[in-house]
Parts: structure tokens; C-alpha cells; sequence
């Protein structure tokens, strides 16, 4: 037996939507049995693992922490991606934003304006977009390639981050433990509601990606994206610069990755530390492919692994599986939402020993 | 103390080396696994559990590199066969493959490992200097060399080599040549997952012989830079692999010696150093445009699906 | 469409069997926060074996549960939050990073107790717990004087904060209470846990010429390595003789089970209150590993300074000492107090590493 691809002549509309409902059956299917194997309750794990975490507010609010900083990251990458530039170091710029973000609050932490906020986003912003200009100058001039550089990079931003806070600044008050002092009010991004700890990082997660998708939708930008991501040699003869594309696209994902980061130091943590991140930069580049590189689809596939790692929480509370079976669970499912996505572009057939074609009705 | 320092690099650089080399066989075939930490650390896992279950290294050696071939199907058969997104399939596969090696090695915490001892060449060893560096090494180093040379061998000179070479640079003109595309490919993948499992054995029957969780610590991340910085050459694999070793054990004798001479240095820019030497490097040797189009396989990355 | 998810809920919770009936809500629950898995074999290992005591010593009146691998920051906020809305009567959160993250939800959640190991904020639901590592340090040191050959060992540590800094000063001022011109060379590995860089650590050291190890990172790897090289070596956070058992002399033991179970308690009692606690070897917080590979008389001077250090006759940094650069810090026969060596950001004479500023 084999299996067999075959094309279609348009991308299944169909099959768009049954796809992601297929990889979420097949999960249910293979997680009920793994939760079985652990010697839990399949049923009562699903449920706490898909289905609580949207049930009580406290919790909706808690995944949009956890979407924020993945979404706006992954909307910026779809960008670099389709144009063809590879950053994969996503999650260096999310730190050096963060850092230079944080200068204002760190610095002068006696400042309480209003204006320190916008500043400081701003500042993230810049700081995020010239961390990846570094790869982005040594690909467009001396032909370096940026996914080696992009990704030493992020090693690096580690440990200035490091530095900076054991060193230079670090809280004088924090008994020498590596922290920054805690930012001032005004420096703190505010909660969207009363009722949660979610932040203004994702509104700006969702502006993001509106407006990416805009660009690639309507606009000549858009347009240029695709044409020098499909073939560099097409998008010269209509004008297009590839070399100026590599600019763009790395400044824009660098920018906002380091919008991500000040906002996540900023909202959610509050000051400074060594880790800020747990590998965010990293799983953006798989929520930016779940999404298939769409704006729009990346605020779903966004919720979607923020879910993931909510629910894995939630099961490890209350049927206290290790935290490796989590992960192990949330693996098989990003392996059936990939495989699942096959059959938007693609007709299967299994063909039988013997010649036989067994059309599988998908 | 020079030629043991050189010991230790060795035992530091082995590792990133075998991984690398396996990931370039398959990047040369047009396929980009990103998911070369989670292929090692399973091959660490396996060839542990097997040396402790069997008591000897060797079966472990041969349970990494199965473990770790194994693994990479399941890279395999959603990349090539369905098509699936390589960057994301490479990445999940990482995901999927630090949780089931903690979930595999739970029994096995705490115990104390089965060291692979060196194969002394007799005679050879006695060469002063080069004898204990070279000659008294364990079977991985060997073979790591082994691979550089056979890879070189294999990738420039076989018949087979080409083949895999010209699917990698071009898989619908490889197709129309009849060559079989998604079957070399299935075999280039495999051979990077065996590989990445045999440089996770050396984590975890030579450099440490123990098992932790996560214990390859982002060295699957490094091999993957290697491939790039050796513009998918074997033999810079060896000198890339080696540099990046060499500045990281040298960074902490750099910390030792600065504290004889009463230096204040942060260790962070110590431990960056790696880093930023294989950036500087890379920018030295990859200002020729033209050599380095040449070797980077020109459908890395992209799906293939034969129309027929 | 809201009342088919509660019966879809009400249908998955009697299908699932949950643990919410009456019997159950009778047991407090006490409850953890680990920063890293709980079989890494070092720091989480040694809080979830405290735990597995607890369960064994009060497993009747309460019950247990963790979340591992939390990552420190906006995660953890919300684990430890998790843990607070699930009922939990007493939670643990087990690394210093969970600081800001466990005042937060404390001041949240007034009517649950919170202990958070190694730091320094606390609240009247927020209590802070801590072993006197350093204890078990001084001990090292002086064996360390006694067994080396050459008067040096090497020290691999993990980052620069006070508790690290401590450490090495410990051990330092236990050596030169033996040898007084001890020297201590300091490998910084900037990781917890890398079992290969601490293992390069370890021989970068020994090919520097130390002939005795200590560590302050996470995994048996610098044993095997001082093992393999025929050196001895001292062991952290668990006992590691069985990867080195004619290697290591002694190892520092986190022994948390003993304070978790006196802590439940004080919970059960009605006792607890919010305190800043510091432990030692007195305690039982910490106790030493068996004393093997040296002689015995080396062994019975360990033994004698852990007799003094519990029955409070010893304090380990007690006066004279100098700093690093030669200036007084403790005048002769004076004690440190705990604040400074909380904080604690500069060597004692002796030490070769110098500390960035």
C-alpha cells in the first residue's frame, strides 16, 4: 500500500475548514487513547485539557496573555517568510526589545508621565527592528546567511540580558539578586477589563496582524512580498528589489518582536529579569506555519498553542501527568494540524497492492 | 595541558560534528529538518536505556542511531509523503521529542551511565602528541571522522552522491531524469536522524554518561547553524564544529586565567564568545556570492509532490 | 448554547469521575510550584522528594500536588493562580524567580498561605524559606584543605547571585580555617544545568591544576568527570556517590521534606504565620552526605564542625575576615548578620575570581 498525491486545480475552500476539524478529531482520538495508556480518564482529561481553560474567565484572560506575544511575533515572520528571508531569530529580538524598552523605567524610574508608556513602546520597536538589522546588513552586504546569524543572535541578546541585569541593572534595593527595580505605574502596560490580567499586548497582537493583512491583501507591498518570495529572478523584472525586501521584512518582524518583548516585560512580568521568555520567538515560528503564514490564520493558530499550553497545565493540575506528557500531547497535535493541512492542496489515494486505487474520500 | 584541553574540545565538538554531517546529507537533498535537537535528544535517550538494559555501550551506540533514524520517519513520512510544512514539521518534531525522551528516561534518572571506553590503536598511540589525541579515541570520534571523509566521498564522487545532489538542487528535473526523489529523500532524512541519534548517544554514553532531561541543552540548534556556516560542506562541517567547540572550552580556561592575572571579564561575554566568533567567521568566508550559491541546495525547503 | 456546555461539562465530569466529592474536600491541599522537571536529578528533585515525604508523613490529613517545568515570569503567575483558585491551602513556590509572580497572587488570594524559597518579599500570607547552605559549604572547605594536595580546589558555579557568592566564601573561609593560604579558583558554567558544559567546567579546572572539586550547578556530570580523572569532589543539592563512589567526600543534601512537613503542620495546627525563615544543618533542612573517602581523622573533624555548627558554637563567618581586597569586614570574633549575607556580592580574602560590580 502506498499513498498518493494528487493536486487539485484550486485550493478547497472545503477543505479549509473540515482540515483543522479532522486534526482535531484525530487528536481526540489519539490523546483519549494516550490519557488511557497514563491511567487516566480519557474523556474527563480532554475535557480539562480543551474545554476548561475556556470556560472560567480568569482563564480566557490568561490565553490572551499567552497568545499575545506569539501572535504579533508569528504575523511578522509570515512576512519574512513568505518574502523568503528566514529569521529564526525571532526570539533575540524579542529580547533586545524588551531591553531597550526598558531603558526609560530603568533609568529613571522617578519619571511618572503618561508619555513613558508610548515611548517605551516605541523604543522596544526600535530596538527589536535593529537587532535583526544586524543580519539583515550581513545578508544584503556581505551575503551572509541570516538564519545562521539571526540564530547565534539570540544566544547572544541572552546573555547581555544577563549581564545587564546582574550588573549595571540590577536593582540596588534587591539584596544583589538579578532583577531590575519594578517599573513605575505609568510604565506598566494597563489590562484591557477589570477582570483579568490580559493587556494592551493583545490588542496590539490583533491590530498587527489586521494590518499585515491589509498589506498582503491590498496593497502593492503585498504584492511585492509574494512575487520576490516565489521567485527573486519575476520580481525583478517587475522592479522589485530583493535586497530591499530583506531589509523590510527582517525590520518589520525584528520590530515587532521587540514590541512583543517590551510589552510582555512591560504588562506581564513588570521589571527585568534573565529569563523573560519561555522560547516565545521560537514557537511563533510554528504558530506563524500553523497559520499558514496568514495574518488571520496566525490569530487562531495563536490561540490554539496558547491553548495547548493552558490545557497542559490545567491536566497536569488536576491528573498530575508530568509536564513531558504535555508536551508530548501537544506535539501529536501540531503533527495532525500539519498533516491534516495536506488535504487543502492535495486529493490522497492509497493505492492498494495489486494497482487497486482506494480513493479515501478526502 | 594543551593536549588535554584538545581532549576536551574533542569531546565537545564530536557531538555537533555527527549531527551536522547528518543534516547536511539531508539539507543536500532538498529537505530542511529543523527538528535535529529532538532527533538527538531521543538518541540519547535510546542508546542509554539500551546500554543499561544490555550493559554494554555498544548496543546503546546502535539503539541511538536506530532511535534517532526512527524518529526522523515520522519527519519523514509528514514531509515527504503528505507534503507537510518543513519548518514547522522540523520544529514540532523537537517539541514532540524533548517530551518523549523525558517521558522514555524517567527510570533511568540518577543512575550512573556505562562510559564508551577509547579503542586504543596499538603502536599508533605511541606516537607522541598524535597518538593519544588520535589514536586513543572512542568509536564515535572515529567514526565521526569516518563520516567527514565517506560524506565527501559520497556527496562528490559516487554516482548515487549526484543523484542526491541534483534532487537537492533541482527535484522536478531530477524527477524527469527518473530518479526517485521522495525515495532518496526518504533515505537522506533518515540517514540525518541516525546520525543526529548517534550524536546524541556520545552525550550520553561518552561527554556525560548519565541521563538528564534536556540534556543535549540546544546542541541540535548549533549543529543546524554548522550546516549553514559550512555552506553544506563536509570538511568545513569538521573545522566549523571544531571551532565552535574549541572557543567554548577556551572561554573557561580564558575565565581561569584571567583570574590569575586579576581581570575582571563577565563570563556572559565569555560565553558569547562561541557565538560571535562563528557570526565573525561566517561573514569572512561567505563574502563570495558565487561560491556559496553554488553549494546551497536550491530546493531546500520546498515540497515536492510528483504529478504523474 | 450555554446551557448545552454545562451539561456537556456536568456529562464529562461524571464520565471523568473528578475528585471533588466529599471526601476529598476534607484534605487540604498543599501544593507546589517547580521551576524545573522533577526528575532533573538536582534542585526540582530534591523539593519533589521533600513533597513525597510530606505525602508519606501526613498523606492522611492533606494532599499533594505540583506543576513542574514553570517558566519564571508571566507562567508562572498564572500556575501559581491555577493552584490558588484549585483550593489549595499552602503553596510552595520552589525558585527564586517565582518572587513577584507568587506577591502577586498572594495579595490576591488572602485566605491562601504561600512559602516562596529564596527570596526576600514577604507578606501575611506570603512567608519566605531558606536553607543555610553555606553550613554544609564551611564543612567542604575544611575537608577540601585537608585532602588537597596541592592547596587549591575548583569551584563551579552557576550565576552570580548571593546565595552562589556565599557559597564560595563559605567554603573559602572553611579552608583557610585550615590551610590559611588556601587558594579557590571559580569556573562560572552561566547555566544550572548543562550536563556537558559543567562537565568541560570540571575539566577545565583540573587541567588548570585544582585536585579537588565543589559545584553549584545541577547534575552529577563534574563527579563522573572528577571521577574519571582520579580526583575527589564534593557533591550539591543530592547525594551523589553512585556517580562517583571513590570520588566523592561528602555532599550538601537538600533534605526540604523535613520543613514541608513541619510547616503542613503549623497549617493543620491553626500555628502558621507569615515568617522569614532561614534553616541549617540544625534543622535538618540540610544534612551532609556520609563522610567517605578520607581518613579518619579528616572524617572526624568534618564531624566535630558539624557538632559545632548545629549546636550554634560555629558560625561560619565569624570575625576575623577580610574582604577580597584586604579590607576589614568582620572585626574578631564578630558575626556576620543574616541581611548581609542575604545580600552577600563580595569574596572574602583568598578567593581568586573577582566579582563584576
Amino acid at each position: 500500500m502506498r499513498i498518493e498525491l494528487q493536486k487539485r486545480a484550486n485550493v478547497s475552500t472545503l477543505f479549509s475548514i473540515i482540515s483543522p476539524l479532522l486534526a482535531l478529531l484525530l487528536t481526540l482520538v489519539f490523546g483519549a487513547i494516550m490519557f488511557w495508556l497514563l491511567g487516566k480518564s480519557p474523556l474527563g482529561s480532554l475535557y480539562i485539557y480543551f474545554v476548561e481553560p475556556l470556560l472560567e474567565v480568569w482563564s480566557l484572560h490568561e490565553l490572551a496573555v499567552k497568545a499575545a506575544p506569539l501572535i504579533l511575533i508569528a504575523v511578522g515572520l509570515a512576512v519574512c517568510y513568505r518574502s523568503n528571508n528566514w529569521n529564526i531569530g525571532a526570539e533575540g529580538q524579542f529580547t533586545i526589545g524588551a531591553i531597550t524598552g526598558s531603558i526609560l523605567p530603568v533609568l529613571y524610574p522617578e519619571w511618572h508621565s503618561w508619555a513613558i508608556l508610548p515611548m517605551m513602546m516605541v523604543m522596544g520597536v526600535i530596538g527589536g527592528a535593529l537587532y535583526a538589522a544586524i543580519p539583515a546588513l550581513l545578508k544584503t552586504r556581505f551575503n551572509t546567511n541570516e538564519i545562521l546569524t539571526s540564530l547565534m543572535l539570540v544566544y547572544i541578546a541572552g546573555l547581555f540580558l544577563d549581564w545587564l541585569v546582574r550588573g549595571p541593572w540590577r536593582d540596588p534595593k534587591g539584596y544583589n539578586f538579578p532583577v531590575t527595580k519594578s517599573f513605575q505605574v505609568e510604565a506598566v502596560l494597563p489590562e484591557i477589563l477589570d477582570s483579568g490580567r490580559a493587556h494592551w499586548a493583545f490588542i496590539f497582537a490583533i491590530v498587527a496582524a489586521m494590518a499585515l493583512w491589509f498589506m498582503m491583501r491590498f496593497m502593492l507591498k503585498g504584492f511585492e512580498v509574494s512575487v520576490l518570495g516565489q521567485s527573486e529572478r519575476a520580481g525583478r523584472f517587475a522592479g522589485f528589489s530583493a535586497r530591499r525586501m530583506a531589509w523590510f521584512s527582517m525590520l518589520l518582524s525584528g520590530g515587532l518582536a521587540g514590541l512583543a518583548g517590551i510589552s510582555e516585560v512591560s504588562g506581564s512580568i513588570g521589571h527585568l529579569q534573565p529569563s523573560i521568555s519561555p522560547g516565545y520567538g521560537f514557537t511563533a515560528i510554528i504558530v506563524a506555519f500553523l497559520g499558514r503564514l496568514n495574518p488571520l490564520g496566525i490569530i487562531a493558530s495563536g490561540l490554539v498553542l496558547a491553548l495547548t499550553y493552558l490545557g497542559g497545565e490545567a491536566a497536569q493540575a488536576a491528573l498530575q501527568i508530568s509536564d513531558k506528557a504535555a508536551r508530548v500531547f501537544q506535539g501529536m497535535l501540531l503533527f495532525f494540524v500539519l498533516s491534516c493541512d495536506t488535504l487543502i492542496h492535495y486529493r490522497i489515494r492509497l493505492i492498494l497492492a495489486g494497482g487497486k486505487t482506494a480513493e479515501a474520500r478526502a | 595541558m594543551f593536549e588535554a584541553i584538545l581532549l576536551t574540545v574533542i569531546t565537545a565538538s564530536t557531538p555537533l560534528v555527527v549531527a551536522a554531517l547528518g543534516e547536511l546529507v539531508t539539507e543536500r537533498s532538498g529537505v530542511l529538518n529543523l527538528g535535529v535537537e529532538g532527533m538527538m535528544i531521543m538518541g540519547a535517550v535510546c542508546a542509554f536505556a539500551a546500554a543499561q538494559l544490555s550493559g554494554s555501550p555498544y548496543v546503546g551506540i546502535l539503539a541511538g542511531i536506530f532511535g534517532g533514524g526512527l524518529f526522523s520517519l515520522l519527519f519523514g513520512f509528514l514531509t515527504l509523503t503528505l507534503v507537510a510544512n518543513q519548518v514547522a514539521t522540523g520544529l514540532a518534531l523537537t517539541i514532540l521529542g524533548l517530551g518523549l525522551s523525558g517521558q522514555i528516561g524517567e527510570v533511568f534518572v540518577g543512575q550512573p551511565g556505562i562510559k564508551l571506553q577509547p579503542i586504543v590503536f596499538p603502536i599508533l598511540s605511541d606516537i607522541p602528541f598524535f597518538g593519544r589525541v588520535l589514536f586513543s579515541q572512542d568509536l564515535i570520534f572515529y567514526l565521526s571522522v569516518a563520516l567527514v571523509v565517506g560524506i565527501n566521498w559520497f556527496l562528490f564522487r559516487s554516482r548515487t552522491g549526484l543523484k542526491l545532489r541534483a534532487i537537492g538542487d533541482s527535484h522536478s528535473s531530477a524527477h524527469a531524469l527518473g530518479i526517485n526523489v521522495i525515495r532518496t529523500r526518504y533515505l537522506a532524512v533518515m540517514f540525518g536522524g541516525a546520525c543526529a541519534g548517534l550524536a546524541g548517544a556520545q552525550l550520553s554514553l561518552v561527554y556525560t554518561p548519565q541521563w538528564v532531561e534536556n540534556m543535549s541543552a540546544g546542541r541540535g540548534w548549533i549543529a543546524l547553524a554548522l550546516v549553514v556556516f559550512a555552506s553544506w560542506r563536509p570538511w568545513r562541517i569538521l573545522a566549523g564544529g571544531y571551532l565552535f567547540g574549541a572557543v567554548g572550552i577556551g572561554q573557561l580556561h580564558a575565565q581561569i586565567v584571567a583570574q590569575n592575572l586579576g581581570i575582571v571579564i563577565p563570563s556572559q561575554f565569555l560565553s558569547a564568545l562561541p557565538y560571535a566568533a562563528t557570526i565573525v567567521v561566517l561573514i569572512i568566508i561567505s563574502h563570495n556570492r558565487r561560491t556559496t550559491l553554488i553549494n546551497t541546495p536550491a530546493s531546500l525547503g520546498k515540497p515536492f509532490v510528483p504529478d504523474r | 448554547m450555554k446551557k448545552l456546555i454545562i451539561a456537556l461539562a456536568a456529562s464529562a465530569a461524571l464520565m471523568g469521575g473528578f475528585s471533588t466529592g466529599a471526601q476529598a474536600q476534607e484534605k487540604k491541599k498543599v501544593c507546589f510550584i517547580y521551576v524545573g522537571s522533577k526528575t532533573d536529578g538536582g534542585w526540582t528533585q530534591a523539593h519533589d522528594l521533600g513533597r513525597q515525604q510530606l505525602d508519606k508523613a501526613l498523606g492522611d490529613k492533606v494532599e499533594t500536588k505540583f506543576l513542574e517545568n514553570v517558566p519564571e515570569g508571566p507562567d508562572a503567575e498564572r500556575a501559581i493562580e491555577r493552584f490558588a483558585r484549585e483550593k489549595c491551602s499552602l503553596i510552595f513556590t520552589t525558585s527564586f524567580g517565582f518572587m513577584d509572580a507568587t506577591v502577586k497572587v498572594a495579595a490576591k488570594f488572602p485566605d491562601v498561605k504561600f512559602e516562596h524559597a529564596t527570596g526576600f518579599k514577604s507578606a501575611p500570607n506570603l512567608a519566605t524559606y531558606n536553607s543555610r547552605f553555606y553550613e554544609g559549604r564551611y564543612i567542604q572547605g575544611q575537608i577540601a584543605a585537608k585532602m588537597s594536595k596541592k592547596g587549591v580546589a575548583g569551584y563551579i558555579a552557576s550565576f552570580p547571585i548571593p546565595e552562589v557568592v556565599m557559597g564560595i566564601n563559605a567554603f573559602e573561609l572553611g579552608a583557610k580555617s585550615i590551610n590559611p593560604n588556601f587558594k579557590l579558583k571559580v569556573v562560572w558554567a552561566n547555566t544550572w544545568f548543562d550536563p556537558g558544559k559543567e562537565a568541560d567546567a570540571a575539566k577545565a579546572l583540573i587541567d588548570q591544576g585544582v585536585d579537588i572539586l565543589t559545584q553549584h550547578t545541577d547534575t552529577t556530570a563534574p563527579m563522573q568527570v572528577a571521577s574519571e580523572r582520579g580526583i575527589l569532589a564534593f557533591g550539591q543539592a543530592s547525594d551523589m556517590i553512585a556517580a562517583g563512589p571513590k570520588t566523592q567526600l561528602t555532599a550538601i543534601v537538600d533534605t526540604w521534606g523535613a520543613y514541608y512537613i513541619k510547616r503542613t503542620k503549623a497549617l493543620l495546627d491553626g500555628t502558621w504565620k507569615s515568617e522569614q525563615i532561614w534553616d541549617g544543618l540544625k534543622d535538618g533542612i540540610l544534612t551532609m552526605a556520609p563522610y567517605t573517602n578520607m581518613p579518619d581523622d579528616v572524617k572526624a573533624m568534618a564531624e566535630e564542625t558539624e557538632a559545632k555548627i548545629k549546636s550554634g558554637e560555629l558560625h561560619p563567618f565569624t570575625g576575623p575576615i577580610n574582604k577580597q581586597d584586604g579590607s576589614a569586614w568582620l572585626k574578631a570574633g564578630e558575626k556576620s548578620d543574616d541581611g548581609t549575607l542575604l545580600g552577600m556580592n563580595f569574596y572574602v580574602e583568598g578567593v581568586d575570581d573577582k566579582l563584576p560590580q
